[in-house]
């Protein structure tokens, strides 16, 4: 078989990319405040012409 | 297309332009890729209508109805909201307009090119990468600019967190592209054939585990990024857990990657990785009703919405059939239910099951909430066509998988008839005749589902043309002015 020879190594190696990136996520605080992160799309999108922008509160880094 | 009665800044708005040609795209391929497959599935009741024509055989229009709804309709719905998502819960513009109206004309270029080669037989043979080089090659660059414009625009978001759409999307993305640079690899011998890199069963078992790992990541983790945006958006509510939504995300990632030698049972695949291939398949039951109850849950405590609004049904039903189909794929997986099943239309019953159900509902129901978005109008032309459409949708699958189910049980068992003296019971053909009446069930429900898409089409034509775009600032550019 021996093109386990490749995809074994290459889904080792993408394992690992994977959990160099979720080690990632977590040092940056991606997983601070699920909660609010899970709310913060339902804020409105208004057109030019219509009202202000509501909410949006951004949280700049 | 912008007000001109505002003096809006054009970088303090969404840049909507690739993701309105991506939708008008996604349902316009629809329409075709979903003619194309009733026209083969009354070729398989009776087969005379091809007149003998060599272009409209089923072994040539096969590969093109699954290219065009996979990578036409489902890809062009991907492109479209992958774009719109990203920029909505990333509160930036997209990195470069021209770059994504390049990655849209590109990859109608690589759709129209399939379009023709197929049907005159240009074809690499491997089920969902039949492209040939040159196509496989232009499809790459055109991936290459897709990835760009969306990871270029999360790295310069202006929300700190990434919206866990977003990691669905980007999974997909970068996956989808490993598979295709894996499994395309090939030795042209002219301009339209090549020979796979590699052979046997090496070839098979890197067919399928780009094959599944395509249904994977293309066909799940895609749309799941639609589902995690647009069934909170419609609702009005967060997602019902989105701790769990993270959870679902990296459980599924680190587990999908090995499932593929579940299409190779009994072959001459080593027995331990065809085994390897079932558990990995098993453990995928997991997070993938994980998610479906996440996303249903969202409704809890708003349930009639279900009842009001059909672009909820259509949300809503596309993740129940997300979750008939997560525990039947597994059910398939383990090796004695895969030796009557496998070869058969149950397989066919599966996978149309998350086609007509999972992929092409939510997909419907996502471009239902973003097609008046495009044209500056609340909703669609007609809302009572949305609700038409999504019962003659449902009622066409359940026609389409039941028959399919019966007609693959049945092949199943038969198949597998011994007489006494250990002889077969029945001929290849014997079985063959005995399915007529489930293709002919099959052929009507394809059928409704197309009708289902045209009322859709003509729903969008109305709507596009009776709106006109209207630019929508974005939200932290309001804030700073």
């Amino acid at each position: 078989m021996d093109s386990l020879y490749l995809l074994v190594p290459f889904s080792a190696l993408l394992v690992l990319a994977l959990l160099g990136l979720f080690a990632w996520a977590l040092d940056a605080g991606q997983f601070d405040d699920l909660q609010r992160e899970g709310e913060r799309i339902l804020a409105t999108d208004e057109p030019v012409d219509g009202h202000q922008a509501s909410t949006g509160a951004p949280s700049k880094q | 297309m912008v007000n001109p009665s505002v003096a809006t800044p054009p970088d303090a708005v969404y840049d909507d332009r690739a993701v309105r040609l991506f939708s008008i795209a996604a349902v316009v391929w629809g329409v075709v890729g979903m003619l194309v497959g009733v026209f083969i599935a009354a070729e398989l009741a009776f087969p005379d209508i091809s007149l003998g024509i060599p272009w409209l055989s089923y072994g040539r229009l096969r590969p093109l109805h699954t290219n065009a709804v996979i990578f036409a309709f489902g890809g062009c719905a991907l492109m479209a909201t992958s774009y719109y998502v990203v920029q909505r819960t990333c509160h930036v513009r997209l990195l470069s307009s021209k770059l994504a109206e390049l990655h849209f004309w590109g990859y109608q270029a690589v759709i129209v090119l399939a379009a023709i080669t197929l049907p005159l037989g240009i074809t690499r043979g491997k089920e969902y990468a039949e492209l040939e080089w040159p196509i496989a090659l232009l499809l790459t660059v055109v991936w290459v600019i897709y990835a760009i414009v969306f990871f270029g625009t999360i790295g310069i978001r202006k929300v700190r967190h990434i919206y866990v759409a977003n990691w669905f999307y980007g999974a997909f993305i970068i996956a989808v592209a490993l598979l295709h640079v894996v499994n395309a690899a090939s030795i042209p011998v002219s301009l339209t054939k090549s020979y796979s890199a590699y052979a046997g069963v090496q070839d098979a078992m890197v067919q399928w585990w780009y094959g599944h790992n395509a249904v994977g990541f293309f066909l799940t983790a895609g749309f799941l990024g639609m589902m995690y945006y647009f069934i909170p958006k419609q609702a009005g509510r967060p997602v019902y857990s989105y701790r769990l939504s993270i959870v679902h995300f990296w459980a599924l990632i680190f587990t999908y990657m090995w499932a593929g030698p579940h299409h190779l049972h009994y072959t001459a695949l080593p027995d331990w990785v065809q085994s390897v291939g079932m558990m990995f398949s098993l453990v995928l039951l997991a997070p993938s009703w994980g998610g479906m109850i996440n996303g249903i849950m969202t409704l809890s405590g708003a349930w009639h919405k279900l009842r009001d609004d059909p672009i909820m049904k259509f949300l809503i039903v596309s993740l129940s059939f997300y979750g008939m189909s997560t525990f039947e794929g597994p059910m398939m997986a383990i090796k004695t239910v895969n030796s009557l099943s496998h070869y058969t239309d149950w397989g066919i019953a599966h996978v149309h099951s998350g086609a007509l159900g999972w992929v092409g509902l939510i997909t419907m129901g996502s471009l239902y909430y973003l097609i008046p978005r495009m044209f500056g109008r609340q909703q669609m032309y007609s809302v009572r066509a949305i609700e038409l459409h999504f019962w003659i949708s449902t009622i066409g699958i359940v026609l389409y998988i039941a028959s399919m189910w019966s007609a693959g049980v049945m092949e199943g068992v038969m198949w597998r008839s011994v007489n006494s003296d250990g002889t077969l019971a029945y001929s290849f053909v014997e079985v063959v005749k005995a399915t007529f009446p489930f293709y002919v069930v099959r052929l009507g429900g394809g059928l409704l589902y197309l009708t289902g898409m045209l009322v859709m089409a003509w729903n969008t034509w109305k709507t596009a043309t009776a709106g006109r775009y209207q630019p929508v600032i974005i939200p932290l550019a309001v804030a700073n002015a």
